[in-house]
């Protein structure tokens, strides 16, 4: 389905505030010193909408940094399972995402039912609904153009808002769940003409590559002395990783107090030097270079060959999260035009 | 081309050293650069914008290998250069540790040439991190535990701060520890709080200043101030940074005043 309409500026206060009145949980980018995160808002005004993307991206919604599996007790010989959702899985509006977090989910969705289907995940995913704003700027670290996004992209979006001008606002309607909460407001859309064309007013971002291309030269570059060259700033951090709107690797843990625990899920990232680390002490990736290399082939090559997806939205938040500047577009760049 | 660069690419071509780690520009600041070749060395850099501390790299057998290595490194490498020898971390036979002084190349023949250099180089302090800590000093006890309670629940322990710091060279880190586990390496409130202190108590007496480990962290989370509190609370109580190492020293006259 697909409906456009037009909200004028001042009506979309109006319609955010029925949202969050109706609506359990809101988030939205709000400024943090100079940065900005999404966090639940409870009034409408504490948006900050001047901003490319936030630190961290939005897959916390349906996949938390730290959540508990489930709970267990011994009692004798009976031992009780309990399952555990920290958050209630509360229904749930992401305001103000971008077309890079909203089609972050794509690939998060085929992770986590690749093959076992993942409970938790698919509870929260299933409650969530994308309101995008589409990009009037770009910064250096953006290049969702070179991995098939761009910066009106409505892929995984409910709803995308793209201002025209000062007064209007075309809003895109992209499913039944985005339908919904326009209904919440109805007074405030009309129907947009065929003339509102979003295309002119979009941040222009420049292809640098395209994945195909990447794909065929990861298809013999398991050997290049590349990663190595690439990687040696790396200083095998998670920061990447964990702001990754893609990422998902995750770590087990066991949160155990004599007859009663609980497992625990919690990010992990390929930066850090225990990741994939066996109980033998063999690591198959015992180096920065090996690590780098799994970080860019399994978005680039094991994600499209086995999920059918590619597992880089384009956002470039690693890029602007690296304390050493481990620009991924330029590596990818370098990758593209390697011979 | 720069006489940084020539110099280094000398360095190179004479087979004086395998690699040139130093600065290169980068997307929106200058980066850690490594040059293998005399080449490599035209993209070397140096200015007041090179911050990072690529003594990071000096305890990476991976990175600089067996092979005697040049650093050209900001105020905060020669810094920690002393401490990482002092720690018997490093083999400064292995090591051409040079800086840029305006126009010139300094290069250093021993710790004591660096010493003198630290002595008289000292840069201005971070009025913002002075400015926060006499914020935090005028707490209540119970307004500071709420304040680093909010802040750090925000941590989400992607380690940053401690990767990008060239002093928390563990080759297994507490935090990776499980058994038994002391701090739990999952992010919670608790534990964030149990690492950052944990990180800290670890840096006392031995932390350069460099400031690295708040640079590092992608929130922005004020960490460099807990750093750089416990490295004034350490000098007032147990003298400057160059006494030695504050936790493996012991002395009869060591004060005992904090003890409650």
């Amino acid at each position: 389905m697909m409906e456009r309409l037009i909200i004028k500026s001042d009506s979309i206060n109006t319609w955010l505030s029925k949202i969050i009145e109706t609506v359990p949980r809101v988030l939205a980018p709000v400024k943090i010193g100079s940065k900005a995160e999404f966090k639940e808002i409870k009034d409408a005004g504490s948006v900050a909408y001047d901003v490319i993307t936030t630190t961290s991206s939005i897959k916390s919604a349906a996949f938390p940094n730290t959540e508990t599996l489930f709970a267990y007790e011994k009692q004798g010989l009976e031992t009780k399972l309990y399952d555990v959702a920290e958050d209630n899985f509360l229904d749930t509006v992401i305001w103000g995402a971008r077309p890079c977090d909203a089609v972050g989910f794509g690939p998060l969705t085929k992770i986590f039912n690749w093959d076992y289907k993942d409970k938790l995940y698919n509870e929260r995913f299933s409650r969530l609904v994308v309101v995008s704003f589409a990009c009037d700027k770009a910064d250096e670290c953006c290049f969702c153009t070179s991995v098939g996004g761009g910066p009106g992209n409505t892929a995984g979006s409910d709803i995308m808002l793209t201002k025209i001008n000062d007064e209007d606002t075309l809003v895109e309607v992209l499913t039944d769940k985005g339908s919904k909460l326009i209904d919440l407001c109805k007074d405030c859309f009309t129907d947009a003409d065929d003339s509102v064309d979003k295309e002119s007013v979009l941040a222009k971002v420049p292809v640098k590559f395209t994945r195909e291309q990447i794909h065929e030269k990861l298809a013999k570059a398991f050997e290049s002395p590349i990663w190595k060259a690439q990687s040696e700033r790396c200083l095998g951090c998670g920061a990447c990783a964990f702001v990754c709107p893609t990422c998902a690797c995750f770590d087990i843990q066991e949160d155990a107090h004599g007859n009663h625990g609980r497992r625990v899920r919690c990010w992990d990232s390929c930066g850090f030097t225990l990741f994939t680390q066996h109980t033998s002490g063999h690591n198959p990736r015992p180096t920065q270079a090996t690590r780098w290399r799994q970080r860019v082939m399994h978005k680039f090559s094991y994600m499209p060959d086995r999920l059918d997806i590619y597992g880089c939205t384009g956002c470039g938040r690693c890029s602007r999260a690296c304390p050493v500047d481990m620009n991924i577009a330029e590596h990818l760049t370098n990758i593209a035009n390697n011979e | 081309m720069s006489k940084l660069s020539k110099d280094t690419a000398a360095l190179l071509s004479e087979g004086t050293v395998k690699m040139i780690i130093g600065y290169e520009q980068g997307t929106e600041r200058p980066r850690p650069a490594f040059c293998h070749t005399p080449e490599d060395c035209e993209r070397l850099i140096f200015n007041d914008q090179c911050s990072n501390n690529l003594a990071v790299y000096l305890t990476k057998k991976e990175i600089i290998g067996e092979d005697k290595v040049g650093v050209v490194g900001n105020y905060y490498v020669i810094k920690t250069v002393i401490q990482l020898n002092l720690e018997n971390q490093i083999n400064l036979q292995n090591l051409v540790l040079m800086t840029v002084d305006g126009d010139d190349i300094i290069t250093f023949g021993s710790i004591d040439e660096m010493q003198q250099y630290v002595d008289t180089h000292e840069p201005v302090p971070n009025e913002k991190v002075l400015a926060a800590i006499k914020k935090i000093d005028k707490m209540s006890r119970s307004e500071r535990w709420e304040y680093w309670k909010s802040e750090l629940s925000k941590c989400v322990r992607c380690y940053a701060c401690r990767a990008a710091c060239p002093l928390c060279y563990c080759n297994r880190c507490v935090t990776e520890v499980n058994c038994p586990q002391w701090i739990e390496p999952w992010a919670s409130p608790l534990s964030n709080m149990e690492w950052q202190i944990n990180r800290v108590m670890h840096m006392s007496g031995r932390c350069v200043g460099c400031g690295e480990c708040a640079a590092a962290c992608p929130l922005e989370l004020p960490i460099g101030i807990l750093t750089k509190k416990m490295g004034m609370d350490i000098k007032n109580t147990f003298g400057g940074w160059k006494d030695g190492s504050v936790l493996s020293t012991y002395n009869v006259n060591d004060k005992e005043n904090f003890i409650k």
